[in-house]
């Protein structure tokens, strides 16, 4: 993995919310066609640093490049050339609920280029089977879609424009195991078949421990990254509590098999 | 000979070139999706050539929704172009990916027909009399709750009332007030202007008198407050909806029905008589003022006048109504908030009904008192 060219590099990242800092001094970076879990507790700033990643927040100092350009620095207009080489999905989806299925997949395609409805449809279908829906679930609205499938219908539409970066909020929160662990292949296949950079963040940690190269641990306004096994051995009481604590052991007997070398 | 281009950073330029005399396609360079429109359009007319043969030779990375796309024309073809060149890398995971289905898109359910007219009519007549029952059951509710909640003073929810009454009326003073305002110096105006020819001049306080407070004031004020109470109402309760929350109401035992829609209800019912009084004085107000100015009659005298115009009914028979506005503006604009399921259009939907409804529920219950008052001699 180290050898990969960096898709993402996040420089001594800070953000502040008035005397409260949240990062202070943040830094890593994401290679190419990796999978790269972000964990850490509640109000650590997961979502801080995931929106500093999107562009949508500029941080109070420090440096954001993806593909090799500074994205803190850029104007409007560069910015959202580069919005579209990524996709992203939300916590809860996000899905437009007055939109069907299909309308919410093809609306990036129609704000973006001037197609044909024809291809339009046909487009859809692509995402729909590429994500594991079936062709019909297009005509429904979110409204009449189960978790799993609100889920799968945000990831549809979040790869709309081809992106080479997919940014996935809590992919799996809320799911039952089976539907988890279905997502979980899928974000896999896709990360194979189409070398996708896949950034997650999760607090599953079957998940963490089936999907992710590396993971980032937000502790102490600063970040851990290392390989699963690394994190896992880490010294931090914090990063002990939660990797070893009572929920943790399923990770604690995987450690061999998690890694997939530094 | 149709030619495309676009420019994407760092990469090949995409550029496809049709020859319509060979019926040949010639893709060149990164086929990304921001090139989707033009990959459409050279389909398009390499199809409408004939499409006999396709050059990829020249041909670099494609995206996933531009190798759709063309693997699509390729399916489409009746026989197989000639190639020259490989194929785009991501059609064996296309192939993967159809190999479940077919790859046309004919296997896609069918529109629902549309059904004959008269059963159209049938289900829309249907649809109409389903609502009047819902909103009947609503009212029926709503009562019940009420005479339920009657027995003790917690079950009433007072603060919660007042809370209401407060927003609506006490909030909505200054627009009502400014409003009452200007619609009598208007219809003053204009009778003072019609009455002048018969030297009735004076009779403009009656018009004045009687036109507010029996109609004007109430009226007025009702409007207003279905635009803006209505809509508040129908929205708050809406997001509630699909946020879930009227069902964790519920599922606490408390009756939603108690404390989100009777207060509502009962601080409209309390705020819009005193609205209506204050759009009373302020249209009174209004006449003595144009008056004074237009027909030159002095303060005391118009007061006088004022006094002789008006029968002791005449402000009750404005007033008893406004209750009723109340009610019929919080029954519609609570009811309509609990309709909303599912979506944020649906929201929208049913915020405007809610406001089109109660205004037009208030007019119509007006014209109704007026031939109940006139048959009652009130």
């Amino acid at each position: 993995m180290a050898t990969a060219p960096v898709i993402i590099a996040v420089r001594d990242v800070v953000n502040r919310f008035g005397t409260q800092t949240v990062h202070d001094g943040v830094s890593f970076d994401v290679h190419a066609g990796e999978v790269f879990g972000i964990v850490g507790g509640s109000g650590s700033g997961k979502s801080v640093l995931l929106k500093t990643m999107l562009g949508l927040r500029r941080p109070d100092a420090g440096v954001v490049e993806v593909e090799g350009r500074d994205i803190t620095q850029m104007s409007d207009a560069e910015l959202r050339d580069v919005k579209r080489r990524y996709g992203v999905t939300f916590q809860h989806g996000a899905l437009f609920t007055s939109l069907s299925v299909t309308e919410n997949i093809i609306l990036p395609l129609v704000e973006a280029h001037r197609l044909q409805e024809a291809t339009l449809q046909s487009l859809a279908e692509l995402r729909l089977r590429m994500v594991g829906l079936p062709v019909e679930a297009g005509a429904k609205f979110p409204a009449q879609l189960s978790g799993g499938m609100i889920k799968r219908a945000a990831l549809a539409r979040a790869l709309a424009l081809d992106p080479v970066l997919l940014f996935l909020d809590e992919p799996t929160a809320g799911l039952d195991p089976i539907a988890a662990t279905a997502f979980d292949d899928l974000v896999l296949y896709l990360r194979r078949t189409l070398g996708l950079t896949v950034v997650m963040v999760t607090h599953d940690l079957d998940t963490l421990a089936r999907t992710c190269d590396r993971v980032a641990v937000l502790v102490d306004r600063k970040v851990i990254v290392d390989t699963l096994p690394g994190i896992v051995r880490n010294e931090h009481p914090w990063i002990r509590e939660y990797f070893h604590g009572a929920r943790g052991r399923v990770i604690d007997g995987q450690q061999g098999g998690a890694g997939h070398g530094a | 000979m149709e030619t495309a281009s676009s420019r994407m950073p760092e990469e090949a330029y995409f550029n496809a070139r049709v020859d319509a005399d060979q019926a040949q396609l010639l893709l060149a360079g990164d086929c990304r999706a921001a090139d989707l429109a033009e990959l459409e359009s050279v389909l398009a007319a390499w199809r409408a050539a004939g499409a006999r043969s396709l050059d990829l030779s020249e041909a670099g990375a494609f995206d996933i929704g531009p190798a759709w796309l063309l693997r699509r024309a390729l399916a489409d073809c009746d026989t197989a172009p000639q190639m020259r060149g490989s194929l785009p890398g991501h059609f064996a995971y296309l192939d993967e990916l159809l190999a479940g289905g077919s790859a046309r898109t004919a296997d896609r359910p069918p529109p629902p027909r549309q059904p004959p007219a008269l059963a159209q009519l049938g289900r829309q007549i249907e649809a109409r009399l389903h609502s009047w029952y819902e909103a009947l059951t609503y009212g029926g509710q709503v009562i019940s709750t009420a005479g339920g909640a009657w027995a003790s003073l917690k079950r009433l929810r007072i603060p919660s009332i007042v809370r209401h009454a407060y927003e609506t009326g006490y909030q909505a003073v200054p627009v009502v007030a400014v409003i009452a305002f200007l619609i009598s110096v208007i219809s003053a105006y204009i009778s003072a202007q019609q009455l002048r020819p018969y030297g009735g001049e004076i009779f403009t306080v009656d018009v004045v008198a009687i036109g507010v407070l029996r109609e004007l004031g109430v009226l007025l004020t009702a409007i207003m407050v279905a635009g803006r109470t209505g809509s508040a109402y129908a929205a708050e309760l809406g997001v509630m909806k699909l946020n879930d929350e009227v069902d964790a109401l519920e599922s606490m035992g408390i009756n939603p029905y108690e404390v989100l829609v009777l207060p509502r209800i009962l601080g409209l019912v309390i705020a819009l008589p005193l609205l209506t009084i204050v759009a009373d004085f302020m249209g009174l107000l209004g006449g003595a003022m144009l008056t004074r100015y237009l027909i030159d009659l002095p303060w005391p005298q118009f007061f006088t006048r004022l006094d002789e115009a008006v029968g002791p009914t005449t402000f009750w028979a404005g007033l008893v109504k406004a209750p009723v506005f109340g009610l019929l503006i919080g029954l519609t604009g609570t009811l309509r908030g609990l309709q909303v399921r599912d979506s944020s259009r649906e929201l929208g939907r049913l915020t405007t009904v809610a406001v089109v409804q109660s205004i037009f529920l208030v007019i119509f219950a007006d014209a109704l008192f007026a031939i109940f008052f006139l048959e009652i001699d009130f």
